[in-house]
């Protein structure tokens, strides 16, 4: 799900894709609009790509407005307002407004920084439907520690109670990982205490910034099964109390024997639009030796039903083996390309989670290795500028 | 259980979810926050009347007239409503 890496990096020689004819696909039911790379944060894990400050320069509101008029024609019907802050986007509540206008169901995903009431009454009145405030722990020594920032925790806090206080749907996002994860319950308490209406209890994925500090990050297999024990335990205990409170726990792939159906399939459900108009099949994709296309070049019709990186993925004339064979190709269509590249060098080949796969040990010395490692949170590379442009210069 | 739904009781839909016509998908659905349930025929007809005002006894005799041929359809249109309660989709 999440994004990272750097773009293309030349590589030719790739076996060329059907070109201009259409693949089997669904509709692009879910925008997600990643409207700027800027933010006050530094987050560890952060699934922006690795170089994002070298991308280009952000799309315009009309652009944008644009973006989104032609997604809405297609069927979108969820529009994400993500980055990067969005709130560092000036023209936020016009592109609320817009996307409001058309159809859509808009979400701000934000870690809540940069937030405030009257921010907050604007974008209701602009029409947006929901707001999801990240947090990177339940205490504010941790989760400040985590966002880089000393005052992360508190405006967070406030911003969560603002956010119901005006009748908005709240979900509050948690990532977690080694750092954090025992904390489980106090997370939930917090939640509960905030009266979220969903809670997403995300284990960290493995991409972008995060790939580059999995060490720091994978939590420890005893550690995630408390955590998943903890959370069935409170799901029981807020269901039997008539709490509607939605827990939704999210395991790592490393811990699986098969790769997750990613994205539920290539090019099928979901469309990425960057801070520079880059039009992707999922937030990560940047990373692979594919040709993205952008925005501003071709309409987003022509894109989805296409273009021949949105097609190359599609349907199973790609796979190899093991795939190519298996009778769970239809259910997880593979897994995560990107895993594949990251952790393989060939994006053809099966997603090392599988135990089928000739890679699977990779995966398996990840979780060895999160068995013996020591917490220091000192070695973690924190999503930031000066970071950035040392990946972005390769 | 659904049959304990009384035929004065005031069905409306829960706050988190907004209800609305998809041309793309020629299908009522539901959103909520990051996510979409599509509804068939009868259910996205049942959850059209609810509005807050309408009681469960005039939902039905508003869709017993609109489908005449339908027969009988008021157990449903009780069982539909007792699981989309039970699904939080409405509260009564």
């Amino acid at each position: 799900m999440r994004k990272t890496g750097s773009p293309c990096s030349g590589q030719s020689g790739l076996p060329n894709p059907a070109f201009g004819h259409e693949k089997p696909h669904g509709k692009p039911l879910w925008l997600l609009a990643e409207l700027t790379y800027k933010c006050p944060l530094q987050c560890p894990y952060c699934s922006n790509p690795l170089d994002f400050a070298g991308a280009g320069a952000e799309l315009t509101t009309q652009q944008w407005l644009d973006v989104f008029a032609q997604g809405r024609e297609m069927g979108a019907v969820q529009l994400g307002f993500s980055g990067g802050e969005p709130l560092v986007r000036q023209d936020l509540a016009d592109l609320i407004a817009g996307a409001h206008e058309l159809g859509y169901y808009t979400n701000l995903i934000t870690s809540g920084v940069g937030l405030n009431a009257a921010k907050m009454a604007a974008f209701k009145q602009a029409g947006l439907d929901h707001i999801q405030i990240s947090f990177q722990a339940s205490d504010a020594d941790v989760n400040n520690m985590l966002a880089g920032s000393k005052k992360a925790f508190e405006q967070k806090l406030a911003m969560a109670r603002e956010v119901k206080a005006q009748g908005y749907p709240m979900v509050l996002n948690f990532v977690t990982h080694r750092h954090n994860i025992d904390q489980i319950d106090r997370i939930i308490e917090l939640c509960v205490a905030l009266e979220a209406d969903y809670v997403e209890l995300a284990t960290c994925q493995y991409y972008g910034w995060a790939y580059e500090n999995t060490e720091q990050l994978l939590p420890t297999q005893a550690q995630l099964a408390h955590a998943e024990a903890v959370t069935n335990d409170y799901r029981e205990r807020l269901a039997a109390a008539g709490n509607p409170i939605k827990l939704i726990f999210v395991t790592p792939d490393y811990y699986e024997e098969r790769p997750k159906g990613c994205m539920n399939g290539w090019g099928q459900v979901f469309l990425t639009v960057t801070p520079d108009g880059t039009a992707l099949p999922c937030h990560s994709a940047r990373m692979l030796p594919l040709e993205f296309p952008n925005v501003a070049d071709s309409t987003l019709k022509e894109i989805w039903d296409a273009n021949p990186s949105f097609n190359y993925f599609r349907g199973d004339d790609w796979m190899q083996e093991p795939c190519r064979s298996c009778d769970e190709k239809d259910k997880d269509f593979g897994g995560c390309h990107c895993q594949a590249y990251m952790l393989t060098g060939d994006m053809h080949n099966a997603d090392p989670v599988c135990s089928k796969s000739a890679h699977h040990h990779k995966i398996v010395t990840a979780r060895e290795r999160a068995e013996t490692v020591t917490n220091a949170p000192d070695q973690f590379v924190y999503r930031n500028e000066r970071n950035s442009r040392v990946f972005a210069k390769g | 259980m659904s049959n304990s739904i009384a035929l004065h009781t005031v069905p409306k839909l829960n706050r988190l979810f907004r209800f609305q016509w998809e041309q793309a998908q020629e299908a009522y659905v539901l959103l909520y926050p990051e996510g979409m349930i599509q509804l068939n025929g009868p259910a996205g007809e049942i959850l059209a009347l609810v509005d807050g005002e309408r009681d469960v006894q005039q939902i039905i005799a508003q869709l017993q007239q609109k489908f005449a041929d339908a027969g009988d359809i008021s157990q449903d249109i009780v069982e539909f409503l007792g699981e989309a309660h039970a699904q939080n989709w409405i509260t009564l």
